[in-house]
């Protein structure tokens, strides 16, 4: 082994001199070489596509600078490129160096043509930073071509169940992984009688539901279901008055469903009751938070801040991730593929079970074979401060702890052929 | 001689002579880093009585004794320095300016330079010790952790907790001269007395990479299963090995053990429940004892190395962190 690379590499020192026209004939050479770190300069562009909505409403600039909790703060560019700097090495291995491609829709409906196009082009990754229902739409037009999709933002239980797809990863927890934390952590604290506040848009709505699971799966109590609306009409005050929403009821917390977090944010100390506040606002279930002190979380968070001039959020460490995802993969792969780095043979490296990835929260994070969702543990948090740690201690899993966030094996309705290419 | 007396004050020399003097007999301290409370904790080996605690810069983590033993360097994350603490005096002596958040660091064989790795800055800083100045960055992977030092002087290697890999460093060109492939998060190192071994703890990879020194290739990976403990939490971090090359022992963090590896039989033989969140691992001089920091439960645990048994548990600061033994 050692006689056959130091030969090799001589031959590389040889083929320098001889001129880089010799060496764009001898591909299969030339991906060999790449493997070495002084072609640095020689490296292949791979791109990445972070496609985005311009009017997604979460990004309005008042509702990024209300920084509501587990909310975007921003858009997702500077994580994704933060992550590429910080796989450089990785890349560098496999011959190549990363490219973000920003993309823009006005309309979700445009998604299919753009995704198509991005095909055409050879684009294979691509990060979905779009609210579910466009993770949906751009995941269905890429579900037979050689593309890996990563989904950032969409947190609807559906796209891991009936919509789910093997070229589809979830890296953002499912808002059943979010509402099953929550639900561990009232049962460990005792409390147990809930109060539910929620909204009637499609949204929310699946969000009670998701609530609903979790209450059921860990033995909450969800003492009523209270409807709200965003308003001041005095006709409707038993809808939009917090203090009337609250008053009548026995409760230990009060639980507020909202996905945009606009009425949450008012909630806490406006509740009737002395009660603590959880859901969307108060303590709130999230897959990053900026305060998290070990596993190497603070140096990625300076790292971010640095660069990004705010605090990173969940959706950030989504985006980040996913590089470190195809990053990954790329270190897995055997090195007779350096140079030729495909999506397919990416993506069975990914799902496979001896998958390992470092998501600086602690734990060996991957995906189950069965939804393609990100295996990881949820942060319990306030405005400034981790609370604690899901799956929480004396909550276990006959397999892996992991899989007691979130729809298990035999709860789902996706069911992914395993080893077969999409 | 010159050099010295630019130096150091001549007062200084005096305590530095008799310190050397006095390293010879052994000072017989433990001394243990603790993050959170910036304290080196002093404790006598024999008895395990506490005899001081220096205050030094802020979180104090890695230390490493000079071969004559009169010196302590401890590296100093949030201070961004590496205090140097007078093993005769039981004081800090002065404070190296090391670059953002120094993590570990090795001396080289001659003790003429220092090498630390900035975690903030995925750098390596190079100190001279001689001329007391910063001689060079080298830009490797982000996070780097362990450093360390071949016997020969010629390399230099580096693991990068982001990048995954062993950066090895030339040394009189400070080029990256390869990017070994190890698993998750990469954290400390150890070479075999023999050097052709390179030992890498994956913290959450739940692994140990070993490398061929000659080659740069891996040729075995060491893996752990505890009854009752689940495959995520064993987080290896730590790692010491006999003189005679015949036995490891290693950390496991959250696993809240020490693995005992017979390197001739090529495996674990035992697994000792020390403490919360288990890191910082050394041996004395004799290999009767081995100290383990664990930092989740804030104390030091003193195995006998005979029995594979803790004899001892003493409180050791908040978050002990790093553990050398000069007995």
């Amino acid at each position: 082994m050692f006689c056959f690379t130091q030969s090799l590499r001589f031959v590389n020192v040889r083929l320098i001199n001889l001129g880089l026209i010799y060496l764009r004939i001898a591909a299969p050479l030339l991906a060999l070489m790449l493997s070495s770190p002084m072609w640095a300069n020689d490296l292949s562009t791979l791109n990445i596509a972070l496609i985005e909505y311009a009017n997604d409403p979460s990004y309005r600039e008042e509702v990024t600078d209300a920084r509501y909790q587990a909310q975007p703060w921003g858009r997702l560019d500077t994580a994704v490129e933060l992550a590429i700097k910080e796989s450089r090495f990785a890349a560098q291995k496999s011959g190549i160096k990363f490219e973000l491609v920003k993309h823009e829709v006005d309309e979700l409906a445009q998604l299919p043509e753009l995704i198509l196009s991005l095909q055409a082009e050879g684009t294979q990754f691509l990060l979905l930073d779009l609210p579910s229902e466009g993770v949906k739409l751009a995941a269905q037009a890429a579900k037979y071509s050689n593309t890996v999709l990563f989904n950032l933002s969409g947190l609807d239980n559906n796209l891991r169940d009936e919509n789910c797809q093997a070229n589809l990863l979830h890296i953002a927890p499912s808002r059943r992984m979010l509402t099953d934390t929550m639900a561990q952590y009232l049962i460990f604290k005792k409390w147990k009688e809930v109060l539910v506040l929620h909204n009637e848009t499609v949204a929310d709505q699946r969000y009670l539901e998701s609530l609903q699971g979790s209450a059921k799966k860990f033995g909450l109590d969800l003492v009523a279901l209270k409807p709200y609306t965003l308003g001041n009409d005095p006709r409707q005050r038993y809808q939009n008055n917090i203090s009337l929403l609250t008053a009548k009821d026995d409760y230990d917390v009060v639980y507020v469903v909202d996905s945009t977090g606009e009425f949450a944010v008012d909630v806490p100390y406006a509740i009737v009751k002395p009660r603590p506040v959880v859901g969307a606002s108060g303590l709130v279930a999230d897959w990053w938070h900026w305060a998290w002190e070990r596993n190497g979380a603070p140096q990625v968070n300076k790292r971010f801040k640095k660069k990004a001039k705010r605090q990173m959020t969940g959706y950030d460490w989504s985006a980040w991730l996913a590089v470190k995802v195809i990053a990954q993969a790329m270190l897995d792969l055997p090195e007779s593929h350096n140079g030729s780095v495909t999506a397919e043979s990416l993506l069975d490296l990914i799902r496979s079970e001896g998958f390992k990835l470092d998501g600086a929260k602690g734990y060996p994070l991957n995906f189950r074979p069965w939804n393609n969702q990100l295996r990881q543990p949820i942060f319990l948090t306030s405005l400034n401060r981790v609370i604690g740690r899901a799956p929480i201690d004396g909550f276990l899993h006959p397999v892996n702890n992991l899989d007691v966030l979130g729809s298990d094996q035999d709860e789902g309705r996706c069911k992914l052929n395993r080893g077969v290419s999409p | 001689m010159n050099k010295l007396f630019k130096t150091f004050k001549s007062v200084a020399l005096v305590s530095l002579l008799l310190a050397s003097q006095q390293s010879q007999a052994k000072s017989g301290y433990v001394f243990v880093s603790s993050e959170k409370d910036d304290l080196v904790t002093v404790f006598e080996a024999k008895s395990m009585d506490k005899v001081t605690a220096i205050k030094t810069s802020e979180r104090p983590r890695a230390m490493k004794l000079s071969k004559d033993g009169s010196l302590l360097y401890v590296a100093c994350g949030d201070a961004d320095a590496i205090d140097v603490i007078d093993v005769a005096t039981l004081k800090v002596q002065k404070s190296i300016e090391i670059g953002e958040d120094p993590d570990r660091f090795d001396l080289s064989p001659d003790e003429k330079y220092l090498y630390a790795s900035n975690e903030d800055d995925g750098l390596v800083t190079v100190y001279s010790l001689e001329e007391n100045r910063k001689v060079a960055e080298i830009e490797v992977g982000e996070e780097p952790e362990g450093v360390l030092v071949s016997a020969d002087n010629r390399l230099v290697y580096v693991t990068s907790e982001v990048a995954n890999m062993v950066h090895v460093i030339d040394v009189q060109s400070h080029e990256l001269i390869e990017n070994i492939v190890v698993g998750n998060r990469p954290r400390r190192m150890l070479l075999t007395p023999d050097q052709k071994q390179l030992w890498v703890s994956n913290e959450v990879g739940g692994t140990i990479s070993i490398l061929d020194t000659a080659f740069y290739q891996p040729v075995a990976e060491l893996s752990f299963s505890l009854r009752g403990v689940r495959a995520e939490s064993i987080s290896p971090v730590g790692m010491v090995m006999t003189k005679d090359g015949q036995r490891a022992y290693i950390t496991l963090g959250g696993a809240n053990h020490v693995a005992v590896v017979d390197i001739a039989a090529n495996k674990v033989i035992d697994y000792i429940l020390v403490g919360k969140r288990a890191w910082g691992v050394t041996l004395n001089h004799d290999e009767s004892r081995l100290y383990v920091t664990n930092g989740k439960s804030d104390d030091l645990a003193v195995i006998d190395t005979e029995r594979l048994k803790v004899i001892k548990s003493v409180p050791a600061g908040r978050v002990p962190h790093d553990v050398v033994v000069d007995d």
